[in-house]
């Protein structure tokens, strides 16, 4: 066979995919989340969300290279122009945009670093919540909705376990997560990630059991599919939108979390990162003569916060099949 | 209904007698005994047994845990390791302030949340319903002790309209009875202690109400608008109701459905705010006292703090579960 | 003198970002004092929307307008202020919805929603409401009436949920009832018991009816005059047996043809209406049915056809109408009995496949 031949042949065989692909595309019409990223682009609230994060991005990730001070520089002392104990701490200026917080140090930079540590601890801990929450809400999803009575019973102890930790006041639960580990960076991402666990795995779950009394799930199983890849590869890929637009939601109470967390002292120790439930916490001794060292960080907080509030919300509504005509 | 009740309460037993076996183990598993708490770092080997033994936490954990239960039976929760008091009195002393501040901020957010989420919904693409949504966004994004701080600032320090920390103003000499401040001074008569009990309560109560309130008004709001797009409201309009009894027997006795379970579910989230307010306000619930009681290794405090706390929350669920029935007849319990 | 004499409705509906809706398009019909007035239609041609407007029901917002009058003895129900509205709804104009379940409050006992209506509009309360409650129960055929009223919507059947609402609506003996597809969501043994439940009412009442339906059965079964709507329009008016045998409009002629028939020849085939009621021409343009129709001639574009009254109580509006004799021989009184599947949706929109793709490759 001539190589030119074989060339045909295989572009014959490319043109035919493509088609089937086509023909599969035309008949689905528009995936279920190109529709939703649709009606998200129109959504005013979604696109104010998405450009705060965006900032927010841009200054987690490149911020640090660029500030003009180091975060822990206590130039303002070293300069004699920060006597906090006088009551001293001078405002923004030319060469300090924000001014200094109490120990001297520019309050502008630490803002910028502060916002990396703030995405991390948000991120870190979304995920452990996610991840963890997942597993248990995924096992008990697929046992009662697909499993028999056994099934069932693993559902019914797993959800006893959820239940208790819903139970707790989640500050306690994460003082106390904090307690066992000892103050640190690693705690407040665990505390605050465990805390979201039982929210994710209730979601997961109750998504999880919708999607298994559908029809399309009846009909892989009537056609003899293993319950456990029907799990795997119909029920759980159909089940995750609710939970991401969670995770979403998540990031923000996390931040806000870590913060409070921050606030009570079972923060990050190491003074050397700025964070911005720190710099909070921090400033409330001074809030008499600088309250703006308290207003920047709790802005930066408020307005992520938001960021990741507004996104979530907007992709729960476009995702939200009742909305959907 | 008598009988869904007691078959509620008897399930708790069985969570109740779960919970608290993992919160013993997890609790005795933390690394850095009382022992470490009361003595500091520098304490020798031979301090520490005796402390531990003196306290009971040298013997094998099953035994401490069954002396735990047998005074449990009798309602003792045992004795404080840093207070050296009995943690039944700590916490008769000490909750009833948080459980005031929690009603307040709940019921301040029932009392706004609700009639606002009804007037979002009936001004839908309006100005109200437009400031009640942002607001609620905005209002699950800012940090409870942050907006303690900001109120505390202007109206206490600021403005001089309210107190700034405190249950009590220290002049007033009431008399104690349940420690319900507000409560006791309306039992005693003494009508001041009460409604200074009662001034002490707003700014705090506002501070924890922020996230409940935003909670209910987007619940609410969503409720009600899916309530109003009902084909049975279509019929009350078309039977010739007056507005009053559409709104109040029609849309809002439906809609309240999925706000009462909210309310339900927030009870958790109410007294994770309420230690953060309580610090900002020096204001002497039980949040500060578990919080060292933490950081002490206090074993029996926490035991009783959690149990009660579960017990709390299993009520609360209990009174919104029955309430929901109340509501709708498709969910009567039997 | 009619009691309701409904001229030029029009309802429009704008919202930002879509198409802008005339749901009506200038319907006009009258009812007489205790006269059964059917409007039929496929879904989508605007009756229901017609009634709303009628009942005031429509949500009042931005971007719904309605114009015309409807003359109800003597007030304009579209200016009469909300107020005045709300009594005369319920007391004089009762309504019956399509899907009894939904159209009752699921939390609230069944006699509660009876009650209120006699509290709002007769003053009773207690004993007294709930006496009459109970005798209106019965009145409907609703067996053990007292015991019903403790009782929720969940625990009733559809056809009983039917009759309670049937119950509530003639509560206060209104002079006017308009039931909008009232037998649609029941099955089909119901559907007989229920219209002619409501036939007997309004006999013995003297009340008017205006029934909305897209079942030529049910007409056929219990109309006097008919009203035929087309894309928000009324396209054909005739006394019930002039309609079913010899109907002018060729829309009419579609509806009766898709009716399958127990006594047509074996290899006979339907003849559904081609196209849907989306393929629509602005009424301004022409005849909104001119896509569809098989009578099309180039005078039915150009500008909307004007109507044509012949006789008494009889009037069409097209330029090419289907000639006295030509029309199918429909036993007008066919019985109460409404054909299983009849109507004009079911029929034209099973085909909308097929001809709308034909038009969009026109218009590429």
């Amino acid at each position: 066979m001539s190589m030119t031949e074989r060339a045909r042949r295989k572009a014959e065989k490319l043109d035919r995919l493509g088609e089937l692909a086509a023909a599969r595309d035309d008949e689905r019409g528009v995936s279920l989340w190109q529709e939703a990223f649709r009606r998200l682009r129109r959504n005013p609230a979604a696109i104010v969300g998405a450009v705060i994060l965006g900032i927010f991005l841009v200054v987690a990730v490149l911020g640090p290279f660029f500030v003009p001070y180091g975060p822990t520089d206590t130039i303002g002392i070293r300069e004699g122009l920060v006597k906090s104990g006088q009551g001293i701490i001078p405002g923004p200026s030319a060469d300090h945009w924000l001014g200094f917080d109490h120990q001297g140090r520019d309050e502008f930079s630490r803002l910028v670093v502060g916002a990396r540590q703030t995405l991390l601890v948000g991120v870190v801990s979304t995920l452990i919540g996610l991840a963890v929450g997942a597993v248990i809400g995924g096992v008990a999803g697929a046992a009662a909705g697909l499993g028999g009575r056994w099934g069932r019973w693993v559902d019914g102890i797993l959800m006893r376990v959820i239940d208790m930790m819903l139970a707790l006041p989640s500050l306690l639960l994460a003082v106390s997560i904090a307690a066992l580990l000892g103050a640190g960076l690693d705690t407040v991402m665990i505390a605050v990630g465990l805390v979201s666990v039982p929210v994710f795995a209730r979601l997961l779950r109750g998504s999880m059991i919708a999607q298994s009394s559908s029809d399309y799930v009846l009909a892989a199983i009537s056609l003899g599919v293993r319950r456990s890849k029907v799990a795997l590869s119909h029920v759980l890929p159909n089940s995750l939108a609710p939970v991401i637009v969670q995770a979403t939601l998540t990031l923000a109470t996390a931040i806000i979390e870590a913060a409070a967390l921050s606030f009570l002292g079972l923060g990050n120790p190491d003074t050397a990162v700025p964070e911005w439930g720190v710099m909070l916490a921090d400033a409330q001794p001074y809030l008499g003569i600088r309250p703006a060292l308290a207003i920047y960080p709790a802005v930066a907080i408020i307005v992520t916060a938001l960021g990741f509030t507004l996104l979530g919300e907007a992709m729960r509504e476009a995702l939200d099949p009742k909305l959907r005509k | 209904m008598f009988r869904f009740i007691v078959r509620r309460l008897l399930q708790l037993v069985p969570a109740l007698f779960g919970l608290s076996v993992l919160l013993f183990i997890w609790l005795h598993k933390l690394p850095g005994g009382p022992e470490s708490a009361i003595l500091g770092e520098r304490a020798t080997p031979e301090m520490r047994a005796a402390i531990r033994e003196n306290l009971g936490l040298d013997e094998p954990i099953l035994v401490q845990y069954g002396r735990f239960m047998r005074r449990l039976i009798r309602l003792d929760l045992g004795t404080s390791i840093s207070t050296k008091r009995e943690v039944t009195t700590e916490f008769l002393e000490r909750f009833p302030g948080t459980v005031e501040l929690a009603l307040t901020a709940m019921l301040i957010a029932v009392a706004l949340g609700i009639p606002l989420g009804y007037l979002a919904a009936r001004r839908r693409g309006r100005f109200l319903d437009h400031v009640s949504v942002a607001g609620s966004l905005v209002g699950v994004c800012v940090p409870v002790f942050f907006l303690a701080y900001v109120l505390k600032a202007i109206f206490a320090e600021h403005l001089h309209l309210f107190p700034s920390s405190g249950r009590q103003d220290p002049t007033i000499n009431a008399t104690r009875v349940t420690n319900f401040f507000v409560l006791d001074g309306l039992l005693t008569r003494e009508w001041d202690a009460a409604a200074d009990a009662l001034w002490h309560l707003v700014l705090p109560g506002l501070a924890l109400a922020s996230i409940p309130l935003a909670v209910i008004v987007r619940i609410t709001r969503a409720s009600v608008l899916e309530v109003l797009g009902e084909d049975y409201i279509r019929t009350a309009e078309a039977k010739g109701l007056t507005e009053r009894v559409v709104r109040n027997r029609h849309v809002l006795r439906n809609a309240m459905l999925p706000v009462s379970t909210t309310i339900g579910l927030l009870t958790g989230g109410l007294l994770s705010g309420a230690v953060l307010t309580e610090t900002v306000f020096a204001f002497s619930g039980i949040g500060a006292f578990v919080a060292d009681s933490i950081s002490h290794r206090d074993y029996p405090v926490l035991m009783g703090f959690i149990m009660i706390i579960a017990v709390i929350f299993v009520l609360v669920n209990l009174i919104v579960d029955i309430s929901y029935s109340l509501i709708d007849p498709r969910v009567r319990v039997r | 003198m009619a009691l309701l004499e409904v001229e030029e409705l029009s309802v429009t509906f704008r919202q930002r970002g879509r198409r802008t809706v005339r749901a009506v398009d200038g319907v006009s019909f009258s009812v007489d004092a205790g006269e059964v007035v059917g409007l039929v239609g496929e879904s989508g041609c605007g009756k229901s929307v017609t009634s709303l407007a009628i009942m005031g029901l429509l949500p009042r917002q931005a971007g719904v307008t309605v114009e015309g009058r409807a003359d109800f003895d003597g007030t304009d129900l579209l200016r009469v202020d909300r107020r005045t509205m709300r009594d005369i709804r319920g007391r004089d104009i009762a309504m019956i919805f399509q899907d009894p379940l939904s159209s009752l409050n699921p939390v609230l006992p069944i006699g509660r929603q009876v009650t209120e209506v006699l509290a709002r509009h007769r003053g009773l309360s207690g004993e007294a409401a709930r006496r009459e409650a109970a005798e209106l129960l019965d009145r409907v055929g609703i067996p053990d009436p007292t015991r019903r009223l403790r009782e929720y919507p969940h625990q009733l059947s559809g056809g009983m949920r039917q009759r309670a609402l049937i119950a509530i609506a003639v509560a206060c003996r209104p002079r006017l009832l308009i039931a909008d597809e009232p037998t649609t969501a029941l099955d089909v043994t119901i559907q007989a018991q229920i219209l002619e439940l409501l036939k007997e009412l309004v006999r013995d009442s003297g009340t008017a009816l205006i029934m909305i339906t897209h079942d030529l059965g049910v007409v056929a079964g219990m109309c006097d005059t008919v009203n035929v709507l087309y894309a928000g329009r009324v396209v054909e008016t005739a006394r019930r047996r002039p309609l079913f045998t010899e109907p002018r409009h060729p829309y009419t002629v579609g509806l009766l043809n898709s009716i399958p028939r127990l006594d047509g020849g074996r290899g006979e085939r339907l003849s559904p209406i081609p196209g849907s009621v989306r393929d629509v021409l602005p009424w301004a343009d022409g005849c909104a049915f001119a896509p569809r129709c098989s009578r099309q001639v180039p005078s039915c574009v150009g500008g909307p056809p004007a109507l044509v009254l012949t006789h008494t109580d009889r009037s069409y509006r097209c330029v090419n109408p289907v000639p006295p004799a030509a029309g199918p021989a429909t036993p007008a009184d066919s019985g109460t009995a409404p054909a299983p599947t009849a109507g004009g949706s079911a029929a034209g929109e099973t085909r909308t496949t097929a001809v709308p793709a034909a038009r969009e490759e026109e218009s590429a």
